[in-house]
């Protein structure tokens, strides 16, 4: 038996995890207070159909074609696509299946069963389908890009708009570059642009793509870390100044 | 530090226990140095195989308090504790006496994994031209020097002992080594899928935690053979692309 504190990892795992899923399930729920002048949360990015100035369909209320029994948010239409592509990503699952399942809950620890079917039969042969949700990924990096990019935008005193700096706008750009450093590191991506291939030489584009990405993928488990830290604290930023609770101070 | 004690496993297949040694420690020991200690002066009749002491040979794998490590590169104080020191035999194979632990069901996987098919020589003296940039991604694979630590950690055989559906780690770097290379014209993608048993990996990572080549097993041999495998197995689009244009991951 392992004589280090090799329990701290998965308990650090659970918690942290456990944390997220609870705050992002209730921030998802509230479908209010996620959005403050030019940020909007990226918990609603691409807000779809909702009462926001940010809104793809700028609408009151709840879409005709929504189930009336079913609560509405605008993060309902999205969060899909990233849940999807977190649970099925390779560092995530690692990660998950010791704090949760646990098997094993640390490596050489024991794992608590016999039975063991691993990622061939359902469930978990579906997590061999990671691929499928990283366009969604790739697409809200592209809105959460422009919200960034309107983070720095703001009401000019004569009409229209002017360039200007903000907390926020660090706040949502820092966002965006995390989430896209882990994105871009996906092991699915590595394999799709060139790792599929044994031969990379004479093939320019596919072979400095393939770098660009192991170079990401190598530090795959610090920006999930981080990004998904980051996601959430661009939440609590927004909902509390749309709150009045903080202030986004404007530095010009 | 001047002395320290070890809690060394003794026993066979039927049976065994951890004996308790007090061994004297000059600057600079290695575990495999107090083994050896152990050995000369106290327990004669203490099995332990090792060769070069140098963390190349990959013989004296053990499980040093309770974690797969080389006992030739593990400094006794990085391990010292509180307590004694355990050592015990790597607990995914079988015993054959103390330390020393049969590891010769990893050859017979190794040999029935398929060997490369070059494709046509490229000069008439019959060697290829290959870029550099291209060999060095298997070559990492080639620094494993079957210690079978990441065999020992990895869970589907050390807790669930599926000997029999699954090749481990150590194997799938070979297997990478070989489908990676870049003249190999062999598909050992039904292989990895079936009889070498790749799905029942869950990516834990423990395999290139314990790595004393610090080779990225997961990362770079276990996940792109995974994603091979997705491709032609579970992907139903890639399948219809490479079915229409004829496409092959080889070349």
């Amino acid at each position: 038996m392992r004589k280090d504190a090799w329990w701290i990892q998965p308990l650090f795992v659970f918690s942290v995890f456990t944390a997220f899923v609870v705050y992002s399930t209730w921030a998802a729920f509230q479908g209010a207070f996620y959005w403050h002048e030019n940020l909007l949360s990226p918990f609603y990015s691409p807000e779809i159909w909702g009462a926001s100035e940010h809104a793809l369909w700028q609408r009151t209320g709840t879409p005709g074609w929504w189930p009336g029994f079913l609560p509405y948010s605008p993060a309902f239409l999205i969060l899909w696509a990233p849940v999807s592509f977190r649970l099925t990503c390779y560092y995530y699952r690692g990660a998950y299946y010791k704090a949760y399942w646990p098997g094993p809950p640390s490596c050489s620890v024991g794992v608590p069963r016999e039975a063991y079917i691993g990622e061939r039969k359902f469930p978990l042969i579906v997590q061999n389908l990671h691929r499928y949700a990283l366009p969604f990924a790739l697409l809200l990096l592209v809105f959460l890009t422009i919200d960034a990019w309107n983070s720095f935008r703001f009401d000019a005193a004569g009409g229209g708009k002017e360039f200007g700096l903000s907390v926020g706008s660090f706040v949502l750009t820092l966002n965006v570059v995390f989430l896209s450093a882990y994105t871009f590191g996906c092991h699915s991506l590595r394999h799709l642009v060139g790792g599929g291939m044994d031969v990379l030489s004479g093939r320019p584009v596919r072979r400095k793509a393939y770098e660009c990405v192991s170079c990401l993928n190598a530090r795959h488990m610090a920006f999930a870390w981080t990004s998904l830290l980051w996601v959430a604290f661009s939440d609590i930023y927004v909902r509390l100044c749309a709150m009045d609770v903080w202030t986004n101070v404007r530095f010009f | 530090m001047k002395s320290a004690t070890f809690k060394v496993w003794r026993g066979d297949r039927e049976a065994g226990d951890f004996q308790t040694y007090e061994v004297e420690l000059e600057p600079g020991y290695v575990v495999l140095d107090a083994i050896h200690k152990i050995q000369a002066e106290q327990a004669n009749d203490l099995a332990c195989r090792w060769n070069c002491k140098a963390g190349k040979c990959g013989s004296c794998s053990a499980e040093i308090n309770g974690s797969p490590r080389l006992m030739c590169m593990t400094r006794v104080e990085d391990v010292a504790g509180n307590g004694p020191i355990t050592v015990e035999p790597m607990r995914t194979f079988p015993v054959i006496k103390d330390l020393v632990t049969d590891v010769s069901w990893n050859y017979e996987v190794k040999a029935s994994i398929q060997k490369m098919t070059p494709r046509e020589p490229d000069f008439e003296d019959g060697s290829w031209k290959m870029h550099q940039y291209d060999v060095e991604r298997p070559q990492e694979f080639r620094k494993c020097i079957e210690c079978f630590l990441c065999q020992n950690v990895c869970h589907v055989l050390r807790d669930h002992q599926m000997h029999g559906e699954f090749a481990g780690p150590r194997h799938f770097v070979f297997a990478a080594q070989a489908e990676m290379n870049p003249i190999d014209l062999t598909d050992r993608i039904p292989q990895l899928r079936e009889e070498l048993g790749i799905g029942y990996c869950n990516i834990t990572k423990c395999c290139t935690k314990v790595c004393p080549e610090s080779i990225t097993i997961t990362d770079n041999a276990i996940i792109p053979l995974k994603e091979r495998v997705v491709d032609r197995s579970y992907d139903p689009l890639t399948k219809l692309v490479r079915r229409i244009f004829g496409r092959s991951d080889k070349g």
